[in-house]
């Protein structure tokens, strides 16, 4: 984590906020913290905070707002951040039904790292995993934490369609596909949750900054919550 | 209290879609953080300007041609306007006048018979084309499958519905606003917000007149040229964050990237950054054309952006006397 926070130009409507260089939770905790404080007490003629990895990116209108005095409010808001009463991050429970036609690459994994199918699910729900950053496809959560047991490289061929809701194992990192999609995931089951609903309020499930954890479910229990959402 | 009749009405039956035509707006915002680009035109100044000759004056939605334009034929009376890109509009057959507002009736069709200049035209009728509102905004995301029609570009069959409003035929923007679409383009920039990862490359990037690869729409504009080569030991890649439109991204390759307003993730550092009031001239050029960067102080992109919004004002000044 950096001393102070860095400021990057990007563009002349936005602002990079960088607080550290690396993937790591204390700075992705730090960016939640400045971000929700930015959402609960907003800077005059900010358009839009994306929180990220390790930075926060601001959309500013120019003609709204001066960039000096914009990073002024930003310190402000980082040196407040006690007093504003920040809410400690949510932990969100995703149910997954392993293997099968859901999770076809199952198998896989459990041979590359010289494990049974069974203990990879034990080890896959196992953990929680923090949600860094949303992108990619709308709602799709770059998650750390996965076990260094599960690391699999990607496939050597991608399938032309991953249903949205399969979830997979690429090197050291385990997602949700939020769309339907070509992919190259390993892909080890799948929820019945939808993380992306356009129609749905909200349309996004995932908030960067919260937790997430798996929880192994039949595909009984898969196809009621189906039905229900 | 209106009837159905006057608050939705189906304007055009598309006999053919074009080579890639979509319904934008000015995009979608507050959705960024949950990786929903801002999408919408990629050309503000043409869009504008295409709305305010039809009185539309709220950020309604258009259509956006690319290369080849549709063919649409018109169901009920109404006023267009066709702006942006000269990619030959005809309105039965006799050329269709650009940069002002022209009356259709019933059974008109209004086609496209090739490019002339730019890549990107603005069809804008009175009322808005009406099509569901999903996040605060008409913009098709061709990725998300949401906004315009289903989620995707125009198809052969699709109808289209218009909103309410009148409009006047015969306005016009005066000649001295009508943007020309050179090949040749220079493009503002802004270094940043990874120039610290290059050193001579900045001169490369600077001195080198790219061209316009084929892979070029509405995600980003690869380019050809260079290459510009990061500095001696750092990392190519950055840790992955939310691409800004007009971001210039240089892979491992040194072949630079413009992104724009369909990406929401990149890992690659950006050198640059190009000033949002040339992100339209960007997204009017097309492969083959050549783009020279050129960078200023962030004092003269806020000063240049003045000057444009400026300039739209001017316009629907003129327009509405």
């Amino acid at each position: 984590m950096y001393d102070k926070p860095r400021f990057l130009l990007a563009g002349d409507r936005g602002l990079l906020v960088e607080f550290g260089g690396a993937i790591d939770p204390e700075i992705n905790r730090k960016v939640r913290q400045v971000f929700l404080a930015l959402e609960s007490s907003p800077i005059d003629g900010v358009v839009e905070v994306i929180p990220t990895y390790r930075s926060i990116l601001i959309y500013y209108d120019p003609m709204k707002s001066d960039l000096s005095k914009l990073k002024r409010e930003i310190l402000d808001r980082e040196k407040r951040l006690g007093e504003l009463g920040i809410p400690p991050p949510e932990t969100i429970e995703i149910p997954v039904c392993y293997g099968g036609d859901f999770g076809p690459d199952l198998e896989f994994v459990a041979r590359h790292n010289k494990l049974t199918p069974q203990e990879v699910i034990k080890i896959h729900t196992a953990g929680t995993y923090l949600i860094y950053m949303i992108g990619f496809t709308p709602g799709f959560p770059f998650l750390g934490g996965l076990s260094e047991r599960l690391f699999t490289p990607r496939r050597e061929n991608p399938r032309q369609l991953v249903p949205a809701g399969s979830v997979g194992i690429a090197n050291n990192q385990t997602g949700i596909y939020s769309i339907d999609s070509p992919g190259g995931w390993q892909l080890i089951g799948k929820t019945p949750i939808k993380i992306y609903n356009p129609k749905g309020t909200p349309p996004i499930l995932l908030k960067a900054g919260n937790f997430l954890k798996f929880r192994g479910i039949s595909r009984e229990a898969f196809d009621e919550i189906a039905a229900r959402n | 209290m209106r009837s159905q009749q006057e608050t939705e009405m189906e304007i055009f039956e598309v006999l053919q879609p074009g080579a890639y035509t979509t319904i934008q707006d000015r995009g979608r915002f507050g959705y960024q953080q949950f990786g929903v680009p801002v999408c919408g035109r990629i050309d503000p100044f043409a869009y504008e300007v295409a709305n305010a000759l039809v009185g539309n004056l709220e950020g309604q939605a258009v259509l956006e041609a690319t290369v080849l334009g549709p063919t649409l034929r018109v169901k009920v009376r109404g006023v267009v306007a066709v702006t942006g890109g000269d990619l030959t509009p005809v309105l039965n057959n006799m050329a269709l006048p650009m940069w002002e507002s022209v009356s259709i009736q019933p059974g008109d069709v209004i086609q496209f018979k090739g490019l002339r200049s730019g890549c990107r035209a603005y069809v804008s009728v009175a009322g808005g084309i009406d099509v569901p509102v999903v996040m605060g905004s008409r913009s098709t995301y061709v990725g998300g499958v949401i906004g315009g029609v289903d989620g995707r570009p125009l198809a052969a069959g699709d109808r289209l519905m218009k909103g309410p409003g009148g409009g006047e035929a015969g306005l016009r923007v005066p000649s001295d606003f009508i943007p020309t679409y050179p090949k040749q383009l220079e493009i503002r920039v802004i270094l940043g917000p990874q120039d610290d990862y290059f050193h001579e490359g900045i001169e490369t990037f600077l001195a080198t007149t790219f061209r316009v690869s084929p892979k070029a729409d509405r995600m980003g504009y690869r380019l050809e040229g260079g290459p510009i080569k990061h500095r001696d030991g750092v990392e190519k890649s950055i840790v992955s964050e939310p691409s800004v439109p007009g971001g210039v991204q240089v892979p491992a390759d040194g072949q630079p990237i413009i992104l724009l307003v369909e990406q929401t993730v990149g890992g690659y550092a950006k050198i640059a950054t190009v000033i949002s009031s040339d992100i339209g001239r960007v997204g009017q050029a097309k492969t083959g054309d050549r783009i020279r960067f050129r960078q200023v102080a962030l004092e003269e992109a806020h000063g240049v952006l003045k000057m444009e919004e400026e300039k739209i004002q001017t316009i629907m000044d003129s327009i509405a006397r």
